[in-house]
């Protein structure tokens, strides 16, 4: 620099330049934050935790609690094992743990949402990277494993009265308990499905969409995960279109298959779809960042969905329909690209 | 054609804080004792001094001049002795020469500044020559000189000028003021710029956030039949040439390609007063307006400063920094701007503002993995994928960056004022681009 320059006030002139920051631009950024955006999906849930204790009584609790205390507990350690910084503070660990929980039903013993957690959290999140790395859902992943694993303990659901003891979900009835040869299943969840339906009666559309119904404990809510779904899509946390491409697409797909109209809103309300549509097919991670890939991908699911619950042995489909869509997504989003402003062909 | 509340796809939606300035008049600065005069402050070739060391120069005189087109010519912006000429640190970041010259206080103006006559009396050639010889360079920023846009080559039709008076820059209000305080020179110029063009339809586009300014502008175009005002969806970056010309006409500029390739020459409020004050007054290009803003300065301004004059002289005129040490000073807005590592640079052609930060503000954020939440392809105007660009520069994969299109991006920032992980995307975008090209010169 010129001595003219700088020969004015000495002392301070260097005093100034050490202090100032020089960086890149942009020099402002917005108030979006990782932990704002995870609290945001954990508020969400709280009106669907509230209901399924209500439902299901202090064991859901119970169950919610252990998973998120043994999620945040994998989290930490395993960082730790891997020299990283602990992130548990980002909160994504806690919705692992409220979603495992959700998945379960509420008769299911203490450990195995520490197994599920173990399994999500270790296996499926940190081993491939942590935080937006993994390339599956890491709580459907588990429910896939606790499924294989224990599948007594995941398909035996309690009704929502005390008095209920064992009970069938709307859709185990319409898959063994109405028609002739659903007995005729090989696995041991859909044999124990099929013994609790046999008999049984569907529940009213009313308690259904409230969730006073049988079924894991996070997904019986249709009203109070709506209402939750709400809240995300107007924070502009979650986008819109997998989710009404999934549940559109089952539902097309279904009535494709021949499934009669009556059982299309037992269909869509129950097995999960509205939570694994709204909750877990929307994973950033997991799910396609580019616009036509998300309709594509919730299509994909949507379609899946419905053939496993006509053709397929199990009669939900959801985590499996969106573990098979997630595989998918690099591809997905190699052929949805967006077209760049001005791009000549 | 429909002139309400357009807008374009993707950007974002970013505090604007012109509250500061922009109810305050446009006022003089004080005269500055020195001022360091680049001979480079303009996309193109440099200029040679045509001074020396001992010369007297008065107001408005040549100092620094190239025989190449694409170039601009320097004046002195004040009365008084050249002192030396000397490589200095400007804000754009390189080290180029400079003319210093002490000033008398006298503000001697040069005799060949002198009114230019009426509009309809001169040729389109005559006004090409005289915004040439004026000096005029691309006041938004990339200091593209202004006679070159104006002389597109004769296969290009053009049949819209627009002018750009979105200023959608956060806290800038200087293009805001003028358009309050002096929207008959911004008419004027805009009639200039159409002649030398050779078009009958001008366009001014504003958002809707300067409600004054449309007001304005409207009222002096009022009689003005091929001149119309269209006003804009407040959405940061609208005054990018190309997403006006989208908002405005509808038209896509090709990737690669010029806003002539779909008929339009594009302005800025600025430039296109400067346009008319050197039509009208003869006047060169030695001064501009700059919006001295931000937290970190005790009396936030709109200034007419003089070209030259070093950024620590406008920042006392303006009662120094506020309590505490100001923690960044920025040449232009926040998210396009320049970072300054010392307040001796001088005001150039290119300066809009001088936005002066807090610590507080300063202070960067610390940074998380990518969620893949992907609002960086929402917020792109370019629809690009950031996230994915920006992970291939930072692993040093600069060709499947290029494959992504990384050339097509403007450096508009929205990618990392939206990011939630605060990551660096357009920060390492730049550095791709960068490489890509030069790579280009090497294998050519």
């Amino acid at each position: 620099m010129d001595s003219k320059v700088a020969s004015a006030p000495k002392a301070k002139e260097v005093a100034l330049e050490n202090m100032l920051l020089v960086s890149s631009s942009p020099h402002i950024r917005s108030n979006e934050s990782v932990q704002r955006i995870m609290l945001d999906v954990i508020i969400a849930l709280v009106p669907a935790i509230i209901g399924s204790v209500y439902f299901f009584g202090i064991n859901a609790l119970k169950l919610i609690l252990i998973s998120i205390a043994s999620s945040m507990f994998f989290e930490a350690i395993i960082q730790k094992a891997f020299k990283k910084p602990v992130t548990i503070d980002d909160f994504s660990a806690i919705i692992t743990g409220i979603l495992i929980a959700f998945n379960l039903p509420a008769s299911a013993p203490w450990w195995l949402p520490i197994m599920g957690s173990a399994f999500a959290i270790i296996v499926v999140k940190q081993f491939f990277g942590g935080l937006g790395s993994n390339f599956m859902n890491p709580a459907l992943a588990a429910r896939a494993m606790l499924l294989t694993s224990w599948p007594a303990h995941m398909s035996t659901f309690t009704g929502t009265r005390p008095d209920v003891v064992s009970a069938a979900t709307p859709l185990a009835i319409m898959k063994f308990g109405m028609s002739a040869d659903g007995t005729a299943s090989a696995t041991v969840e859909s044999a124990t499905s099929a013994t609790q339906a046999a008999g049984a009666e569907l529940p009213t559309l009313w308690n259904l969409f409230i969730g006073n119904n049988p079924g894991a404990i996070g997904e019986t809510s249709i009203l109070l995960l709506l209402i939750g779904a709400a809240y995300l899509i107007i924070r502009q946390v979650i986008d819109w279109k997998i989710p009404v491409a999934y549940i559109g697409s089952t539902f097309v797909m279904l009535m494709i298959l021949g499934v009669e109209s009556q059982f299309l809103p037992y269909h869509i309300m129950s097995g999960g779809l509205i939570l694994g549509a709204f909750y877990m097919a929307t994973d950033y991670a997991t799910s396609p960042v580019t616009s036509k890939g998300r309709i594509i991908f919730g299509i994909g699911a949507g379609i899946l969905t419905a053939i496993i619950r006509v053709n397929g042995g199990y009669p939900e489909g959801v985590s499996y329909s969106i573990l098979l869509m997630n595989i998918t997504v690099p591809l997905i989003e190699k052929f949805t690209a967006p077209k760049v402003f001005g791009e000549v062909k | 054609m429909k002139l309400r509340d357009l807008t374009f796809k993707g950007g974002v939606a970013v505090s604007d804080n012109k509250g500061l300035t922009n109810h305050l008049s446009i006022e003089s600065a004080e005269e500055p004792s020195i001022v360091m005069i680049p001979l480079h402050q303009h996309t193109g070739a440099p200029c040679e001094p045509v001074v020396k060391a001992g010369d007297e120069v008065k107001v408005g005189q040549v100092i620094g001049q190239s025989q190449a087109f694409v170039s601009a010519p320097v004046h002195s912006s004040v009365s008084g002795t050249v002192k030396e000429i000397a490589s200095m640190a400007i804000p754009t970041g390189p080290t180029v020469d400079c003319v210093v010259i002490e000033s008398d206080g006298k503000n001697t103006m040069d005799k060949s500044i002198r009114p230019n006559g009426k509009l309809e009396d001169l040729s389109p050639e005559e006004l090409i020559q005289i915004i040439k010889e004026a000096g005029i360079t691309g006041m938004g920023g990339a200091g593209f000189p202004a006679h070159v846009k104006f002389s597109p080559p004769a296969e290009k039709k053009i049949d819209t000028i627009l002018i750009d008076g979105a200023e959608c820059e956060p806290y800038l209000t200087a293009d805001h003021r003028l358009m309050v305080e002096e929207p008959e020179k911004i008419i004027y110029g805009l009639k200039v710029i159409m002649k030398a063009v050779g078009v009958d339809r001008g366009i001014i586009g504003i958002e809707t956030n300067k409600p004054d300014a449309i007001k304005a502008l409207k009222e002096a175009s009022k009689d003005e039949e091929n001149i119309s005002i269209a006003t804009l969806k407040v959405k940061y970056p609208q005054g990018d040439e190309k997403r006006l010309i989208d908002a405005i006409l509808g038209r896509q500029v090709p990737s690669g390609g010029l806003p002539m390739d779909v008929g339009a020459v594009v302005s800025n409020i600025s430039t296109t007063r400067a346009i008319a004050e050197a039509v009208m007054e003869g006047k060169p290009l030695y001064e501009r307006v700059v919006t001295v803003t931000g937290r970190g300065i005790k009396n936030p301004k709109n200034l007419v400063v003089k070209i030259g004059t070093p950024f620590k002289d406008v920042i006392q005129q303006c009662g120094g920094f506020n309590e505490g040490a100001p923690g960044k000073i920025v040449m232009g807005g926040p998210m396009m701007g320049i970072s300054q590592y010392s307040i001796d640079v001088p005001v150039i052609k290119g300066t809009g503002g001088i936005l002066v930060m807090t610590e507080e503000e300063a202070k960067p954020e610390p940074m998380h993995p990518c969620i893949r939440c992907g609002k960086c392809i929402e917020v792109c105007p370019v629809h690009l994928q950031p996230l994915y660009l920006s992970s291939y520069s930072l692993k040093g994969d600069f060709d499947r960056a290029e494959a992504l299109h990384a050339l097509d991006c403007v450096e508009c920032g929205a990618c990392s004022f939206q990011c939630p992980s605060k990551r660096p995307l357009v920060e390492s975008i730049r550095l791709a681009k960068r490489e890509i090209i030069a790579n280009r010169k090497k294998t050519n």
